[in-house]
């Protein structure tokens, strides 16, 4: 079971319930849940949309879009039947906040996907997890048949008159699938490559029908907004970041874990503070601060909020939340090449600037670590990126490209000490190196 | 494994048949079903088998080569046999920093085998895979479907002898 952490600047909201039992109904009952909902119920969807709106609630998948506004591109009316679909595929290196929301807390992605439903006029719910969170999903289908068993879903959910259905679905394991569009596809049992946009999933989605797409953590925080009003949860963040999230930190910090902080808080004091500090007493060589697409910060840019519009004006992205801290021991070039090879090897194949870039640059990589690089792969690992940003479906090229155009810019001096055949300077045992005869 | 059930029709386990049964009802779209069914069959029957293939495709209503079309797009989806226990080390940079590519060497080690290589016995398998979300918990992996958090390579024959007295212990029952 995976460990829990906590530390005094905590803000729990999303987290509260950890810990506590919650994945019983009785004790999610017991512990406040299904309030939210009721409430719901009693004030009707365009309320539900104005306090989301008012929430300052942006998607926790990475994108950071507001989630009120992505409920409020809804049609009202419609011929086709409209879906809401938790993305629960999190597959972004270096982010973890979904597992443990499903372990400790499935209830409340159950309330929160009901109050999207009630929100934009949708009668059915998917909860998608990737394939390898089985116990996850074992968690989740038991509680989504609790519910069932009270009547918090089916015909008549909480004797309203009203109808919602959940039903849990399990990916087989694919990181585009995480791409709302490729997500949609993998539902109706295809491969999961992107669609084009437009049309948006809120008007064309799920069967062809208008479809809310919010992340794990995003819907699971939606019972606690209701519950604690908008105003009081956009409080606990910075203007136009709303509340809390759950940051992932992770890689050579003393104490990693999951610790839920207020949107803002000093990436700087989450690591040396929150988390420890670096490992063994070592000195910081680069942090990712949202998981692995987004671009790597240097110890001197460190210290920012992080809230999307904070870390974004460092250059960067708050993207999933999943902190990624190196020490002064790593070799950027190896860590390049294995972030590259994830996203090589994840590429669904369906646009060629991605399929065909992400493979180059892990190539030259690859020849980069063995030593065998020169100097004119440096600036065509940089050139070859920048024409991979905004030329396919989704944003996996992008993914690739950004953390490569940074690591490139920030480190290119470490890539120079790669050159004429020189052995990995940070080369350990137990490490392939990669020999060219 | 891939002999037809005469009362089921079925090469799966009728639990398996049944499940299937409901599963294809359950969507809107009956295709819907299609990648949980080949997970769970790949679960029962432990790779995808031209009989597994078939009987999907029948159940769905498509062509089997709709159903492979899909099914190489997944990655826990296979076509040959792993070993009994799956061993999947994630090696992303996470884990990679805190260690995943000596506690992926050290199962290779201590099982004799290369990358998907698969134990004489047929007991184990060992892969490198990609994040499979236990970051915080690094060096993750996992067997089959169960997690193991905060690895160090010392650990890994302690986890193997747990695995091994598994394997006898369910063949003692039997």
């Amino acid at each position: 079971m995976p460990r829990l952490v906590s530390h005094p600047d905590e803000v729990k909201i999303i987290s509260r319930r950890f810990g506590m039992g919650a994945t019983n109904i009785d004790r999610y009952l017991e512990l406040g849940g299904y309030q939210a909902v009721k409430k719901c119920l009693s004030q009707g969807p365009e309320w539900i949309i104005e306090e989301m709106k008012a929430s300052g609630l942006r998607g926790r998948g990475g994108a950071g879009f507001s989630a009120g506004m992505k409920w409020s591109f809804v049609p009202r009316q419609s011929a086709k039947l409209k879906y809401i679909l938790v993305n629960g595929d999190e597959s972004e290196p270096g982010t973890c906040k979904d597992h443990l929301i499903f372990l400790h807390d499935p209830h409340a992605v159950i309330e929160g996907t009901i109050i999207a439903g009630l929100a934009v006029g949708a009668r059915m719910g998917f909860i998608y997890l990737r394939g390898e969170y089985r116990y996850l999903l074992e968690i989740v289908e038991r509680a989504v048949a609790d519910a069932y068993d009270r009547g918090f879903l089916g015909k008549n959910i909480f004797g309203s008159g009203m109808e919602f259905q959940i039903i849990t679905q399990t990916g087989a394991g694919a990181y585009e699938v995480g791409e709302e569009s490729a997500l949609m596809e993998s539902l109706e049992g295809k491969r999961g490559v992107p669609r084009i946009k437009p049309p948006f999933p809120a008007v064309v989605g799920l069967y062809g029908g208008p479809t809310v797409i919010n992340n794990a953590e995003t819907i699971a925080t939606v019972p606690s907004v209701i519950t604690m009003g908008a105003q009081a949860y956009a409080a606990l963040g910075t203007p136009r970041n709303g509340g809390t999230r759950l940051f992932c930190l992770s890689g050579h910090v003393e104490r990693p874990g999951v610790y839920e902080l207020p949107m803002g808080y000093n990436l700087k004091k989450m690591i040396y503070d929150v988390a420890g500090g670096i490992r063994g007493g070592r000195k910081l060589k680069a942090v990712v601060p949202g998981g692995s697409s987004t671009p790597v910060l240097l110890p001197e840019e460190i210290d920012i909020g992080m809230d999307f519009d904070q870390v974004g004006k460092a250059g960067s992205m708050l993207g999933s939340g999943g902190v990624v801290v190196i020490d002064d021991q790593t070799c950027i070039v190896e860590f390049a090449l294995r972030t590259i090879s994830f996203y090589a090897h994840e590429s669904c194949g369906w646009c060629i600037p991605c399929r065909e870039g992400t493979d180059w640059l892990k190539k030259s990589l690859t020849r980069f670590h063995a030593g065998f690089g020169t100097e004119a792969d440096i600036d065509n690992m940089q050139y070859l990126a920048e024409n991979m940003l905004g030329r396919t479906f989704c944003p996996l090229g992008d993914a690739a490209a950004m953390p490569t155009i940074a690591f490139v810019k920030k480190f290119r001096k470490e890539f120079e000490d790669h050159l004429n055949g020189k052995p990995c300077p940070f080369a350990r045992e137990g490490v392939p190196q990669l020999t060219v005869v | 494994m891939s002999e037809i059930n005469p009362e089921t029709m079925s090469i799966f386990s009728p639990a398996l048949a049944k499940r299937f049964d409901a599963l294809v009802e359950m969507y809107p779209v009956k295709r819907s079903a299609l990648i949980p069914m080949l997970l769970y069959a790949q679960d029962e029957a432990g790779y995808l088998s031209d009989a597994v293939v078939a009987e999907v495709a029948r159940r769905i209503g498509i062509t089997e080569l709709e159903v492979r079309n899909v099914a190489t797009y997944y990655s826990m989806l296979r076509f040959r046999p792993a070993g009994k226990f799956n061993i999947q080390v994630c090696t992303n940079i996470s884990c990679m920093l805190r260690g995943a590519y000596e506690v992926y060497e050290r199962f290779q080690e201590e099982l004799s085998v290369g990358p998907k290589g698969v134990t004489p016995d047929g007991l184990f398998s060992v892969e490198e895979v990609e994040c499979i979300g236990a970051c915080c918990w690094a060096p993750a992996i996992q067997v089959n479907y169960d997690f193991h958090d905060d690895l160090k390579p010392d650990l890994v024959p302690g986890i193997l002898s747990d695995y091994r007295g598994r394997a006898k212990g369910k063949a003692n029952d039997a």
